[in-house]
């Protein structure tokens, strides 16, 4: 009896010991997953996003997404907008930094100015829909604090707490598949009084460069306006060879223009 | 009626022949775009694809001054329609391009219907260069209510009263962007156009009616003087500057008063010096330009500081609401054709991130000296995918009986309603 009690209080012992907390295995797992996605050097893809509101209307935006990988720092990214048309040629230049804020440059196609915006609005909505910008902005480890919820079959789910007091969100809830380079599946948002907002689903994966898994289709539901936004990824392009020079002030205003 | 049919077609023949320059470039540059449209069905490897893209956006416009004119001969209400068709091209994974866009307006006002080629160039980039030949628009400076450091293009003063409109301006450009000092634009200009003036029975004009080519140059060359520019744009961190020279035929005219007191106005040749600078900390931006002009008559310096302030997603819903201030100074004192020498600038720009994009922007501008002020409103919004709507108005009050440009505008506040389609 007595050395059966003693084993059993070895055996949690030494669990406790060598297992990692929920903590540390959330964060091995975003680690995984962001190296997993290393190398991709840049890309290029079009983008169609479809805005529906809660009675079934649908509006729709064209754009084309141009992004450079920095391993020391986080991306950067062009994005210019090709529809509607009284906004074609707007186009807005961001460097991601791992700490600290964004820097961000918008370009006017009809005065033909750029404007270094604040990039504090990480909150409010992309161009009217169920998108923040926090939500399209590259997503680096060090913006997160994490915790590891369970395991089932191939999916991990890990709990993500937001580092920017500015974040709309107390916490996310990511779905990782683990045999398919910790790509993510889906996504639930809660929002500043911990009640769920929405959630992003993503799918029609295509396995890129024979490392790159690229989801075609991201669907946002918000839960709470019963609104939903659609972005339809099309036409990716990991040959660019694209450099510097391509995410700069010239580059901006050439791609508006 | 038939007076009316009359007033139309003289109307028409004034767009027609009102720049024949102008007229013959734009069938030139349409013969291009139908070669390039019916290219770019046939290629087919990627490289080489030549991407084109062929747009029109259609305006009808309706402008109110309700209060009765201050000189005679002017009218009060003035509907319009406009036009600016848009062609580009993109080929070479993007590094070569060609684009033009044209600009048409009918309007009741004389020297109003006009057209211009706002835009139409080549352009080809290579690594870190770019090099830009043709007619284009470039925009310098960080400040909302005043443009000082801008200097490139001529306003297109009968189509805006902020001076946000501008005439493409013929050029050479290069630019090169360093690999950590910044980017230097370097521009050479041929050609100067001059600033048109409302005529006869428009508003927001002088006592006497001036036409554009009334106006002189101080060179001998005149609009053939050659024009240089040089910029140095770079930022540091939360830090955005910008250095500029330019030399050549002043945009603004220059308006000298001799013993006699008759008005001489001509365009100077002059070396303009601007600084602009930003920098953008948490929700703030933190605003600075400046310039200092050197001509044979006149040197001056000008400044304008501010700060804007963002509200945002106050409603988590997508609202934002921007705070601005701006302090603006000329040295030219009641010469300062914007009227703008010891002015303090307010204003709120309102932003819902619906759909819509609907936006509204309020300001007003207050003479620190006199008692002369300025309110602005402009509100937009889309609707549909393919048509907007704008409302502006801008209203003169208290204009003070010293301002020698002002003062022709007191009674010039009016209301516009703008519905655009697209193409």
């Amino acid at each position: 009896m007595k050395l059966s009690i003693l084993f059993s209080f070895i055996m949690s012992m030494t669990v406790l010991l060598s297992a990692q907390s929920p903590e540390e295995r959330g964060l091995e797992i975003a680690k995984l997953a962001e190296a997993a996605d290393e190398g991709f050097g840049s890309s290029k893809v079009e983008l169609k996003m479809t805005l529906k509101n809660k009675n079934g209307q649908t509006s729709e935006r064209f754009l084309t997404n141009q992004t450079l990988e920095l391993i020391e720092d986080g991306d950067k990214s062009l994005i210019v907008f090709n529809s509607p048309k009284d906004v074609k040629g707007t186009a807005t230049l961001t460097f991601t930094h791992k700490e600290g804020a964004d820097d961000q440059w918008l370009y006017l196609p009809a005065l033909s100015r750029v404007k270094r915006i604040a990039s504090n609005n990480k909150s409010g909505p992309f161009v009217g829909s169920e998108f923040a910008y926090e939500d399209l902005s590259s997503q680096e480890v060090e913006k997160y604090t994490y915790k590891f919820l369970k395991e089932e079959g191939p999916l991990l789910y890990v709990e993500q707490f937001p580092v920017d007091p500015k974040s709309g969100y107390t916490r996310r809830i990511v779905v990782y598949n683990k045999d398919k380079g910790y790509r993510q599946e889906s996504t639930e948002f809660y929002d500043r009084k911990n009640s769920l907002l929405k959630t992003l689903t993503l799918s029609d994966y295509t396995l890129y460069k024979n490392k790159f898994w690229r989801a075609s289709t991201f669907v946002m539901v918000n839960h709470q306006s019963n609104k939903e936004t659609t972005l339809e990824f099309s036409d990716y392009n990991f040959d660019t060879d694209l450099s510097d020079e391509d995410f700069t002030e010239a580059a901006l205003i050439r791609a508006g223009s | 009626m038939m007076n009316l049919h009359r007033k139309h077609i003289i109307l028409f023949e004034k767009v027609v022949s009102i720049d024949r320059a102008c007229r013959y470039v734009l069938v030139v540059c349409f013969c291009i775009i139908s070669i390039l449209h019916s290219r770019s069905q046939t290629s087919i490897t990627d490289k080489k694809r030549i991407e084109t893209e062929l747009e029109m956006k259609v305006e009808a416009e309706y402008r109110y001054f309700f209060n009765e004119s201050k000189f005679s001969n002017q009218y009060d209400h003035f509907p319009s329609l406009s036009a600016q068709p848009e062609f580009g091209a993109t080929w070479d994974d993007g590094n070569q391009k060609l684009k033009a866009i044209a600009f048409f307006r009918l309007d009741r006002d004389e020297n109003r219907t006009h057209a211009d080629l706002r835009e139409l160039y080549y352009l080809k980039s290579k690594n870190r260069w770019t090099a830009s030949i043709g007619f284009k628009k470039l925009y310098w400076g960080v400040i909302e209510s005043n443009h000082l450091v801008d200097i490139i293009n001529q306003t297109d003063a009968v189509e805006s009263f902020d001076g946000e409109k501008k005439l493409g301006q013929p050029m050479l450009q290069f630019t090169y962007i360093t690999k950590k000092m910044g980017t230097i634009d370097a521009i050479y200009m041929p050609y100067h156009r001059k600033r048109a003036f409302n005529g006869e029975h428009g508003r927001l004009r002088f006592g006497t009616v001036l036409d554009k080519d009334d106006l002189s140059y101080e060179s001998d060359a005149e609009e053939w003087h050659q024009n240089f520019a040089l910029r140095w744009k770079h930022y540091v961190g939360i830090v955005d500057i910008g250095l500029s020279h330019f030399y050549g035929n002043g945009r603004e005219p220059l308006f000298e008063v001799d013993q006699t007191g008759n008005i001489n106005a001509f365009y100077p040749i002059i070396n303009q010096s601007g600084l602009d600078l930003q920098i953008t900390h948490s929700a703030f931006l933190w605003k600075l330009e400046s310039i200092y002009r050197h001509a044979k008559a006149q040197d001056f310096f000008a400044a304008a500081a501010g700060v804007e302030y963002t509200f945002s997603n106050i409603d988590h819903n997508g609202l934002d609401i921007g705070l601005l201030v701006e302090y603006l100074y000329d040295e030219r004192d009641e010469l300062a054709l914007t009227g703008l020498q010891n002015d303090l600038f307010f204003g709120s720009r309102i932003a819902f991130n619906d759909i819509n994009d609907t936006s509204i922007l309020i300001g007003g501008i207050a003479d620190l000296d006199k008692s002369s002020k300025i309110f602005s409103l402009e509100a937009s919004r889309r609707f549909g995918s393919n048509w907007t709507a704008e409302i502006e108005a801008r209203l003169f009050s208290d204009i003070d009986d010293d301002e020698f440009i002002l003062l022709n505008f007191a009674e010039d506040s009016f209301l516009r309603l703008a519905i655009a389609r697209f193409f």
